[in-house]
C-alpha cells in the first residue's frame, strides 16, 4: 500500500452533508476527507446511500444540507458539467453512436479543442490504458474489460480533481472482474488521480483501497486502511461486514482488563477483546474470524493460554486457499467457522471427527449489544 | 425437396395470404388500373388511344404545378413543425413524468383520436371562425376591435395539420427515447456537455430511426390530407388531393385525376427518399427499429 502524505490538501471533503428522499434520511450528516492521490471506497450494502453520496459530489443531486469541496472549492450550486469531477459509470455509458475515439475525445470536443488536438490526446490516452489503435473500433467491438478502460480514458483525459467510479465492476464476470480490480489499482498508481470508488463488494474494496468508509444507513461506521476494518472493526456492523466472522451472542460475565467474557443463552463461554465501554451483565456479541481460530486433533497441542473447545465436523466448506470447515461445538451445538491452514493440514478431515479448537481473544471483537441488520 | 419443406412453405403461405392479398386487391389493382387512366386518352365516346396529354396539362397549367410545390411546401412545414412540438412531449413522457403520470401524459395525446377528424376540424371551426371562442376572447382581452378572423389561413391549415398528425410523431419519439439508457445523459452532462450539446450529440442520433420514422408518416398523412385543409383552409387552401377530388367527382376527368394521383405518389417517394438520404438513414432500417 502506498504511502499517502496527510499534508497534502484534500481533494474532496464532505461537510455534514444530509440528504433526504420522502421522508428516509438516504444520507445522513456525514463529514470526511479524501488525500490528494489516495483511493479512496465507499462500501456498504445496497441501500446504504453509497450511490446518493456519490451522486451528490457528481453533482447529479443538491445535498439537503452541508456542503462538499472538491478541490478547495465549494461545489454548492455547481452544475455537473462544471465540476472538476468524472464519473465512471455502473453500466459504463459509452456513447454506442460514436467509435471508441470519439468516445473519449467527447469531453474535449466540450471544451472546445480543436479536432486534431483532441483526436490525438484521445489516442495518446487509449494508449496509456492498454487501447493502443482501438480509436476508429465501434464501442460493441470491445471485450468488457476493453471497455473498462475506455471509461476511464474518456473520464481521465479530462484530468479531473477526482474521479467517481460507480461499482463498475459489477456487471463483469468474477474471472475478469479480478483481473480488472489489478488493472485499476495500477491504473490510479499510474495516473495519480484521486479515486472515490462505490462498491458493495468488500473484496475490492480491500485490495483496491488505501482507505474504506463502511456506510450502513446514511452513515460512515469506519474510516480506515483495509487492514484496521479487518483487524480493529470500530463496530458491529463493521465486524460483521467486512470478511467472514463468527458472530456470537451473549451476556458479559467479567471483565479481564481489555478481554470479555460472555456467555451464550446455553452457556458456551468465550473471550474476546472488548471495543467500547461495557458492564457486566449487558447484551453484547463477540465476531470471531475464521482464521484466528486454531484446529488439533490432539487437545494438549493447542495454546494453553487459551480456552480449549471441542466440536465435531459439519461440513468440509473446501474452496482453495479460501477452505473453511464447519464445526458444531459440542456443548452448545453452536456453529462455528475455522479456516483450514493452507499446508494442507487436515485435508483428511472427515464429516463427524471430533476435533478440538481454540482462539486467541485478542484477535475476536466484542461489541455491546445487537448492532444492525448484518449481511 | 422434402414433404416438410413443402408443408412449411404451405403454412408460411397461407400466413401470408391475407397480407398479399390485401397489398393485390387494394394497392396493387387499382394502381395498375389508374396507370392505364393516367396514360390514355379520350378520342371519341369510348374511344381511348395511349398518351401522356395527362401530364402535359400538368406542367402547362401554373395552377397545377404550383398547387403541386405549395402542397409538398406545406407539408414538410406541417411536419418539421409537428416534431418540434412533440419532441418535448415525448421527452417529458418517457424522461421527465414518471410511471402513472407518463402513462396519462401519453393517453392525453391518444385520447382526441377517439374523436374522428371531421369532428375534430369542426371544433377548431368552432374555436376560430369570426364569431367563434378564440377571436371573442381576443376582443374581449382588448387586443384588436373586431374579431379577426383566424380560418382560412395557410397558418390554419398548418396548426390543423399538427394537430391531426401529432400522435403518430409522438409513438415513434416514445419508443426510441425510452431505449435511450438515461446514464448516457448523464455521462454526457458529466463530461461537460450542456443541454444542447447533449441534444446534438447523444439523443438525437439516437432517436434519429425514431425521428425518420415519425417524419414519414406525417409526411405522407399530411401531403395526402384532405379534410382538414379543406375545411381550415376553404377556398384558399389549393392543397393538391382536393385537385384529384375535383378531377375524378366534379369533372369526371379520370384519366387527369389518375395522373394526378400518380404524380402525387411520385412526389411523396422522392421526398421521403431525399429525406432519409439527407439523413444518413435506410428505410428498412428506420421501419425495424422504431
Amino acid at each position: 500500500m502506498r504511502a499517502v502524505n496527510l499534508s497534502n490538501p484534500p481533494d474532496l471533503s464532505c461537510n455534514s452533508v444530509v440528504k433526504d428522499f420522502a421522508g428516509h434520511r438516504a444520507v445522513n450528516d456525514l463529514s470526511f476527507t479524501v488525500q490528494r492521490g489516495s483511493f479512496f471506497s465507499i462500501l456498504g450494502p445496497s441501500g446504504c446511500g453509497k450511490t446518493t453520496l456519490l451522486r451528490m459530489i457528481a453533482g447529479f443531486i443538491e445535498p439537503d444540507s452541508g456542503d462538499i469541496v472538491i478541490g478547495g472549492r465549494s461545489m454548492s450550486g455547481v452544475a455537473p458539467n462544471r465540476r472538476p469531477v468524472n464519473m465512471v459509470f455502473q453500466q459504463l455509458a459509452l456513447f454506442p453512436m460514436m467509435s471508441v475515439g470519439e468516445n473519449v475525445a467527447f469531453g474535449l470536443a466540450r471544451r472546445g479543442v480543436p479536432k486534431a488536438e483532441r483526436m490525438s490526446r484521445a489516442a495518446a490516452m487509449l494508449e496509456r490504458v492498454g487501447l493502443e489503435g482501438a480509436g476508429s473500433k465501434r464501442v460493441d467491438q470491445l471485450s468488457g474489460g476493453q471497455r473498462q478502460r475506455v471509461a476511464i480514458a474518456r473520464s481521465m483525459v479530462l484530468e479531473p480533481t477526482l474521479l467517481l467510479l460507480d461499482e463498475p465492476l459489477g456487471a463483469l464476470d468474477l474471472k475478469l472482474r479480478e483481473h480488472m480490480k489489478i488493472e485499476l489499482k495500477q491504473l490510479q498508481a499510474a495516473f495519480g488521480t484521486t479515486f472515490v470508488y462505490i462498491t458493495h463488494d468488500q473484496s475490492e474494496a480491500l485490495v483496491l483501497s488505501d482507505h474504506v468508509a463502511v456506510m450502513n444507513q446514511g452513515h460512515f461506521e469506519q474510516v480506515g486502511t483495509p487492514q484496521q476494518l479487518y483487524y480493529e472493526p470500530a463496530t458491529a456492523f463493521v465486524a460483521g461486514f467486512v470478511g467472514a466472522s463468527n458472530r456470537i451472542f451473549g451476556q458479559l460475565k467479567s471483565l479481564y482488563g481489555d478481554i470479555a467474557e460472555l456467555e451464550t443463552s446455553d452457556g458456551w463461554k468465550v473471550r474476546a477483546r472488548k471495543s467500547g465501554q461495557m458492564a457486566v451483565g449487558a447484551h453484547v456479541e463477540a465476531f470471531v474470524r475464521p482464521e484466528a481460530a486454531t484446529l488439533e486433533r490432539d487437545a494438549s497441542l493447542l495454546p494453553s493460554d487459551q480456552a480449549h473447545y471441542v466440536g465435531k465436523v459439519r461440513a468440509l466448506l473446501f474452496d482453495g486457499a479460501n477452505s473453511a470447515v464447519l464445526l458444531q461445538e459440542d456443548l452448545t451445538r453452536f456453529e462455528f467457522r475455522v479456516a483450514l491452514p493452507q499446508t494442507g493440514r487436515f485435508a483428511d478431515l472427515k464429516v463427524g471427527e471430533k476435533i478440538y479448537f481454540s482462539f486467541d481473544p485478542q484477535r475476536a471483537t466484542c461489541f455491546c449489544g445487537p448492532g444492525g441488520p448484518h449481511v | 425437396m422434402s414433404e416438410k419443406a413443402w408443408q412449411r412453405r404451405l403454412i408460411l403461405a397461407l400466413l401470408l395470404a391475407p397480407a398479399l392479398l390485401w397489398l393485390f386487391a387494394l394497392i396493387l389493382l387499382p394502381h395498375v388500373q389508374l396507370a392505364v387512366l393516367a396514360l390514355r386518352e379520350r378520342v371519341a365516346p369510348h374511344v381511348f388511344q395511349p398518351s401522356v396529354d395527362q401530364f402535359k396539362t400538368f406542367f402547362a397549367e401554373p395552377l397545377y404545378w404550383q398547387v403541386f410545390v405549395r402542397t409538398a411546401l406545406m407539408s414538410i412545414a406541417a411536419t418539421a413543425l409537428t416534431l418540434v412540438v412533440a419532441f418535448p412531449i415525448a421527452w417529458v413522457i418517457t424522461k421527465v413524468a414518471r410511471g402513472r403520470a407518463s402513462a396519462l401524459l401519453f393517453m392525453v395525446c391518444l385520447i382526441p383520436f377517439w374523436v374522428s377528424e371531421t369532428v375534430r376540424a369542426l371544433g377548431w371551426l368552432i374555436l376560430l371562425r369570426e364569431s367563434g371562442v378564440l377571436p371573442a376572447i381576443l376582443v374581449k382581452l382588448g387586443l384588436t376591435d373586431v374579431p379577426p378572423e383566424l380560418l382560412y389561413h395557410d397558418a390554419t391549415i398548418l396548426v390543423g395539420l399538427v394537430y391531426t398528425s401529432l400522435l403518430f410523431m409522438v409513438t415513434p419519439l416514445v419508443s426510441s427515447l425510452e431505449s435511450l439508457d438515461n446514464s448516457l445523459i448523464e455521462a454526457a452532462y458529466d463530461l461537460g456537455a450542456g443541454g444542447f450539446a447533449t441534444l446534438r450529440k447523444i439523443v438525437i442520433p439516437h432517436a434519429a430511426p425514431g425521428i425518420t420514422a415519425g417524419c414519414i408518416v406525417v409526411f405522407m398523412l399530411s401531403l395526402g390530407n384532405y379534410l382538414t385543409p379543406n375545411l381550415l383552409g376553404g377556398k384558399n387552401s389549393q392543397w393538391f388531393t382536393e385537385l384529384i377530388y375535383t378531377q375524378f367527382i366534379v369533372r369526371f376527368n379520370w384519366e387527369q385525376g389518375a395522373a394526378f394521383g400518380f404524380l402525387l405518389l411520385g412526389l411523396s417517394t422522392a421526398i421521403v427518399a431525399l429525406g432519409l438520404r439527407l439523413s444518413g438513414q435506410r428505410f428498412v432500417d428506420v421501419m425495424r427499429r422504431s
